[in-house]
């Protein structure tokens, strides 16, 4: 599946793009527990959106929804504008919708090539045709920019931040047009958490669609276009990070209202207005 | 780039810090324990006795190498003694006492390794029991099944015109059909090494350079020839000493350039990681017990061979200790993911290497037992140490 065009070149003509993904009005309980309630939310091309929220917020549900791993009560998950439905992981995956999940399920005794591909090793007849696989896993690496030392090093050796890159590198290997990062610098330092934004903006690069999962408002601030806020399993507003001050954010994640706190959320064309408005910075 | 051929003693301080020895300790433990006897014991390097050496380490080399494979998942399989057993009962009662025909009576033995493996990869993978105490339950299962098979009389013999007795006793590699295999082997080696640095060139990756391509080739050359020109000094390489490099080599490049070997080694190294990857973890599981399985009942068919007899003490407990013990001084982990198939082979020789030389200094089982307890500890140790070695290194890290 090669990346959608189509949004990029809406968006040069002026027009609203489509959404590459969407949630419509979705809810999902466990039990008497209501995780997410009527939640909308839509991602185009070329765009960061960030997902924000407190611990209990119904963040890892809906990453669970986006992935595939959980089925809505209510609503729906709408691909390019058609409505679908994940029955697993790997329909999500068809559908080019790759999420990296903060457990990274990496194995740490095998080298950096061994672990992109695991699971859709190249073969050369009945044999691995390693030296395919390592090139590939030189010029994916490469187009993030990731620096590891070698690429036949057991990933165990490598830092926080460039596991990271790796299993942000092989949700790549799949050609998806949305990638979904979950948490990725909870376990990160200052600098390394610096390299995973990096990534994030060369993944924008690229013309994906990329959805950040994160509790740090100082990382969402820096690198999102839009930022959602989810409290309590609801849309608490949805903003633009060029117009939207540190404080905003934090009133609407900890619903201590104080500043000017704007709500946009189930808006659609307010939202791309403000995507677009994102991209020009 | 650095994996390739960077400077030798930077490599070696390189690999010592950072936890991957590979092969060094094993080695060097294995070229001392040669030397210590062979000073203390005239006969100890002698050519005869290190062809007894090779036909020693062949069978329990062999259920080694079942263990290799489980403990690259991860898991244990005690039992492989007391299945090693009784594949060389199935074997010997099926041609003597029922009159089958050998093939058929190795190809029954075969099934019932096959038979048990698949039950112990299922007690695994659908009741998530732990291996150690389900293989342990087996042992003493398949001991029970192996006396009863054995009968009243408890042993069976097997006549020395057996192609099997011959086979494990008598057949030796003629001198030109040694050395065609050897020349065999160094060219295949040498032309996989010289087209993978082709293909890689052509795509731009760090490629091995002539010296170190003609470094490794030589080395191997080198010990082929003179292992195989020393024993042909005697009786020569036994066919079921090459059986078992066969097997182990075999086993090698199917765990280091197969679909399934990296699934082998994924499971080991991160069980649920590898679920998440999308490999059939429950499949591979299953599979490697199957072969775990399979390779002790080949060992004991060729025990029984070699003793030209299956009794009641064929395989047990010995069998399963000296099989684990080879395992993992030879290098593989005990937490899983980490190890070669030549762990067999280098844990086995050692092992077989102090029995050898401490029964022809006349110290018996007692300093036998004691000293392969020292060894197996020291090789846990050095297991235990690099683990944390590499676990220090990737934390500073992070």
């Amino acid at each position: 599946m090669a990346p959608s065009d189509l949004p990029d070149d809406a968006w040069r003509a002026g027009a609203p793009a489509r959404p590459v993904l969407a949630l419509r009005g979705v809810s999902k309980s466990f039990g008497a527990v209501r995780a997410l309630v009527g939640v909308d939310l839509e991602v185009h091309a070329h765009e960061v959106l960030a997902i924000v929220g407190d611990n209990g917020a119904g963040k890892s549900t809906l990453v669970e929804i986006l992935s595939g791993a959980q089925v809505p009560d209510a609503g729906h998950v709408e691909v390019d504008g058609e409505e679908v439905t994940f029955t697993s992981p790997g329909a999500a995956r068809a559908q080019g919708i790759a999420t990296v999940f903060q457990e990274l399920a990496l194995c740490e005794n095998l080298d950096v090539v061994e672990n992109l591909f695991l699971g859709n090793e190249l073969e050369r007849g009945p044999l691995l045709d390693e030296v395919t696989m390592e090139r590939r896993a030189w010029e994916v690496l490469g187009q993030l920019a990731v620096r590891v030392p070698s690429v036949r090093v057991p990933v165990g050796a490598l830092s926080g931040g460039q596991r990271q890159a790796v299993a942000v590198a092989r949700s790549l290997l799949g050609e998806p047009r949305v990638v979904i990062l979950d948490e990725p610098t909870a376990a990160l330092g200052v600098m390394q958490t610096a390299e995973v934004l990096n990534l994030v903006e060369r993944l924008r690069e690229r013309g994906l669609a990329v959805i950040l999962i994160s509790q740090s408002l100082a990382d969402v601030h820096a690198v999102a276009d839009r930022i959602a806020v989810l409290r309590l399993g609801r849309t608490n507003g949805l903003f633009s990070a060029s117009t939207t001050t540190y404080e905003d954010l934090f009133a609407a994640v900890t619903g201590v209202r104080t500043g000017h706190h704007r709500p946009a959320d189930g808006d659609p064309p307010t939202a791309s207005h403000d995507a677009s408005g994102g991209w020009a910075r | 780039m650095s994996s390739s051929t960077p400077m030798v003693g930077q490599s070696f301080i390189h690999r010592v810090r950072s936890g991957e020895l590979g092969f060094l300790p094993i080695v060097g433990a294995l070229l001392v324990i040669w030397a210590v006897f062979g000073l203390l014991n005239h006969t100890f390097l002698s050519s005869d006795n290190l062809v007894n050496l090779t036909l020693q380490s062949a069978a329990s080399g062999i259920i080694a190498l079942g263990i290799v494979l489980t403990l690259m998942i991860g898991q244990i399989d005690l039992s492989v003694g007391a299945v090693s057993g009784l594949g060389s009962a199935v074997v010997s009662v099926t041609v003597m006492r029922a009159g089958l025909p050998l093939w058929l009576a190795i190809a029954a033995a075969l099934v019932v390794g096959v038979m048990i493996g698949a039950a112990y990869g299922l007690l695994f993978t659908r009741l998530g029991l732990p291996s150690f105490v389900f293989t342990l339950a087996g042992l003493l299962v398949v001991l029970g099944i192996q006396l009863r098979v054995l009968g009243s009389t408890g042993t069976v013999n097997l006549p020395y015109e057996s192609w099997l007795v011959r086979f494990c006793q008598q057949m030796f590699l003629s001198p030109w059909l040694s050395y065609l295999l050897v020349a065999v082997v160094v060219i295949g080696y040498a032309a996989s090494l010289v087209v993978t640095r082709e293909r890689r060139l052509r795509v731009d990756l760090p490629a091995d350079r002539w010296a170190s391509i003609a470094l490794r080739v030589g080395v191997l050359t080198l010990v082929a020839v003179v292992a195989t020109t020393y024993l042909n000094t005697n009786r020569g390489v036994p066919y079921m000493f090459a059986l078992f490099l066969a097997l182990v080599a075999g086993t090698d490049v199917v765990l280091r350039r197969t679909r399934w070997g990296r699934a082998v080694r994924a499971v080991g190294g991160n069980l649920e990681s590898a679920r998440r990857a999308g490999l059939p973890v429950r499949g591979v599981v299953v599979s490697v017990f199957v072969a775990c399985s399979t390779f002790a009942v080949i060992g004991g068919v060729l025990s029984a061979g070699r003793l030209a007899s299956a009794y009641q003490g064929t395989g047990g407990t010995d069998a399963s200790l000296t099989a684990i013990a080879a395992a993992v001084i030879g290098g593989v982990s005990l937490y899983g993911g980490r190890g070669s198939a030549w762990s067999a082979l280098l844990g086995i020789l050692v092992l077989q290497s102090i029995s050898n030389g401490l029964t022809l200094m006349n110290m018996g089982a007692s300093a036998t037992y004691t000293v392969t307890g020292i060894v197996l500890a020291v090789a846990v140790i050095i297991d235990e140490l690099s683990r944390r070695a590499r676990g220090a290194r990737g934390a500073s890290r992070a």
